[in-house]
């Protein structure tokens, strides 16, 4: 499979935004936030389509998302995924002695995984560690 | 049915006050004047929020009395030698000024969301300062818009409306109908190029050259809007100029702008993939405007550099006052997160990251601020307000956050709820309680109550309160 050296950009999209304020659980938000936005010649050089599934992987951790076609494309090399547990999986926690993560800027690698897929919001979080606290 | 007007709108900075809400038994019906996530959240807001107080038994989530759910949180408070409170953005001022009490009180670390949104842009205004003004004053005499790593039209989208380039301002005339003649054209050139790509059989479109020369909008003698961003977002195509910066290379572009406004010449063709002569056309304009204006958002804040980028950005505001007037402003994120540093700073001395745990205040992010100290994994019990850290924190301290006794207090069901030991839904602040806020430029704005709240959902100040009057009976019985 072909792998692609990128540059990660998290933000805010108006759907994300509009899915949060219809609530964290609602279709609208888990949509807007599961997906990573593409350059269109990135996608034809990892032979991705629209909404096949891609691993993007950061030396913090891995996620599997679905690749969408950037409507603000030419961005060559930039991938934007939009702020949520998704992304966050995968930022740099390191803040360098100001109290704030990276959340954009972030090199990382994608490639293309159709046979794996998106973690449901439940799973995801279903791999935290919790405590019992009596 | 009843119209109520002037309500404030409690989702983003912007904190519009005009909207118009549509009132029948007890349900909001309608709303006017909101964008899209103001629309969502006044229409959609109880769709997916608790209404009973939860507390985690054998790993499940059950109803409690709010009398035992406030009898846990504050044991888990009392508890703890150093718990974390964080949020805070998107409640009152009023609950802010309890949540610090509460605090004090435990010994702990209250930290708002600024901490991961525009935290480093306080640490630069703490050692360069800044020249800033209120957005009224922008809506009437800006005549050069700069949106450095910031894309209102998806995170404030009625920025450009109200304050800026479409708002009719005494002195300064709206530019919406060149903005539907410059979409137009925008439109005909994608179909144009659909229609090419079509023709030569080509899949995908091919990348445009970097415009060499300034478009004849940027020399007219009106408001001008200039963007400048690592993607074309849609701020940025509704610019007169967009300026596409190479990713963590905005500190670079920054400094050059500072050098050729103090006319010294730059040894290079390029900085940061923007041409120098493009750069020295953009310059020309800065120092020739009446009043400039510089937002800037977390795009500079979160990507290498941070303070640093906002270090150049405060400098170059400053240096070109040396030539006309300009001033600059961070595009805060949620609808009080300015008042959450507001009332911070004036209890504590701070704006965030605030320690008490040596009995009092201290501040040093980095080491006092959440994501650091739950990536060290110091904290042993967490309070979280009107906040989502579950869904974005960086994983360690996400992981670090939960498998502690933690405490959820928001209206909504939110991943953090959901890994939370106690949960209060409360009432929405900004539609079912009142309270104050700050808007992005510090200008305080009283947010209303249109509907009634359900019986079993208190305002978040109380909920507090009534946890801030167990910690301290209990910790009395401890004495």
């Amino acid at each position: 499979m072909p792998k692609l050296k990128i540059s990660l950009l998290t933000g805010r999209t108006i759907d994300q935004g509009k899915g949060k304020e219809m609530g964290k659980l609602s279709k609208e938000y888990l949509d807007s936030v599961m997906i990573c936005q593409m350059d269109p010649n990135d996608m034809k050089f990892l032979g991705v389509k629209e909404n096949t599934n891609v691993k993007v992987a950061t030396e913090f951790g891995s996620v599997v998302l679905k690749a969408v076609k950037s409507a603000r494309a030419p961005h060559p090399k930039v991938v934007f995924i939009p702020y949520g547990p998704w992304a966050n999986l995968i930022m740099n926690p390191k803040t360098h002695g100001t109290g704030m993560p990276s959340f954009k800027g972030i090199p990382a690698e994608i490639e293309p995984t159709p046979n794996e897929k998106v973690l449901s919001l439940q799973e995801l979080l279903n791999q935290f560690h919790k405590e019992e606290h009596p | 049915m009843t119209v109520i007007t002037g309500v404030t709108c409690p989702v983003c900075g912007t904190f519009c006050d005009d909207i118009e809400v549509v009132v029948k038994d007890n349900v909001i019906t309608d709303v006017r004047n909101a964008c899209a996530m103001g629309a969502a959240k006044f229409l959609s807001y109880s769709a997916h929020r608790g209404l009973k107080p939860l507390i985690r038994k054998n790993g499940e989530l059950v109803e409690a009395s709010i009398d035992e759910a406030v009898g846990k949180a504050a044991k888990i408070l009392a508890d703890a030698t150093y718990p974390i409170l964080y949020g805070w953005s998107s409640t009152s001022c009023e609950a802010t000024r309890v949540g610090l009490e509460l605090a004090e009180e435990v010994g702990g670390v209250i930290d708002n969301t600024s901490t991961v949104c525009h935290g480093p842009s306080i640490l630069s205004m703490h050692d360069i300062g800044i020249s800033s003004c209120t957005l009224g004053q922008l809506r009437h005499r800006a005549d050069l818009i700069f949106y450095w790593a910031s894309n209102p039209w998806s995170a404030h989208p009625r920025h450009l409306e109200r304050y800026t380039m479409f708002s009719e301002g005494r002195f300064q005339k709206s530019t919406w109908r060149g903005y539907l003649s410059h979409l137009r054209g925008i439109v005909s050139r994608k179909r144009l190029q659909r229609a090419a790509n079509l023709v030569l059989r080509r899949d995908v479109p091919t990348p445009p050259e970097v415009e060499r020369r300034l478009p004849y909008s940027m020399s007219q003698k009106k408001r001008k809007m200039v963007v400048v961003d690592v993607r074309k977002t849609r701020t940025a195509e509704a610019a007169d100029y967009f300026i596409q910066v190479e990713p963590n290379k905005d500190y670079e572009l920054l400094q050059a702008f500072r050098m050729l406004i103090r006319d010294e010449e730059l040894d290079v063709d390029e900085v940061a993939g923007v041409p120098v002569e493009i750069l020295e056309e953009v310059a020309d304009i800065m120092v020739g405007c009446e009043l400039g204006v510089l937002f800037f958002g977390v795009g500079l804040t979160m990507s290498e550099g941070k303070l640093r980028n906002i270090d150049a950005a405060l400098s170059l505001t400053r240096d070109l006052n040396l030539r006309t007037k300009f001033v600059i402003m961070p595009m805060r994120g949620h609808f009080n997160v300015t008042g959450a540093n507001v009332v911070s700073t004036w209890q504590t001395g701070y704006p965030y990251a605030v320690d008490f745990s040596h009995g009092y205040p201290r501040y040093n992010p980095g080491e006092t601020s959440v994501v650091d100290i739950l990536s060290r994994d110091e904290a042993d019990a967490g309070l979280v307000i009107a906040s989502d850290p579950v869904a974005h924190f960086p994983r360690t301290a996400a992981q670090n956050l939960v498998k502690n006794p933690l405490i959820a207090i928001d209206p909504e069901v939110t991943p953090t709820t959901l890994m939370a030991d106690v949960v209060f839904p409360t009432a929405f602040v900004g539609i079912e309680t009142e309270g104050t806020a700050y808007r992005m430029d510090h200008v305080p704005l009283p947010l209303k109550k249109v509907v009634e709240p359900p019986k079993t959902c208190l305002p978040d100040q109380e909920i507090l309160q009534r946890i801030l009057s167990q910690v301290r009976k209990l910790r009395r019985n401890q004495d």
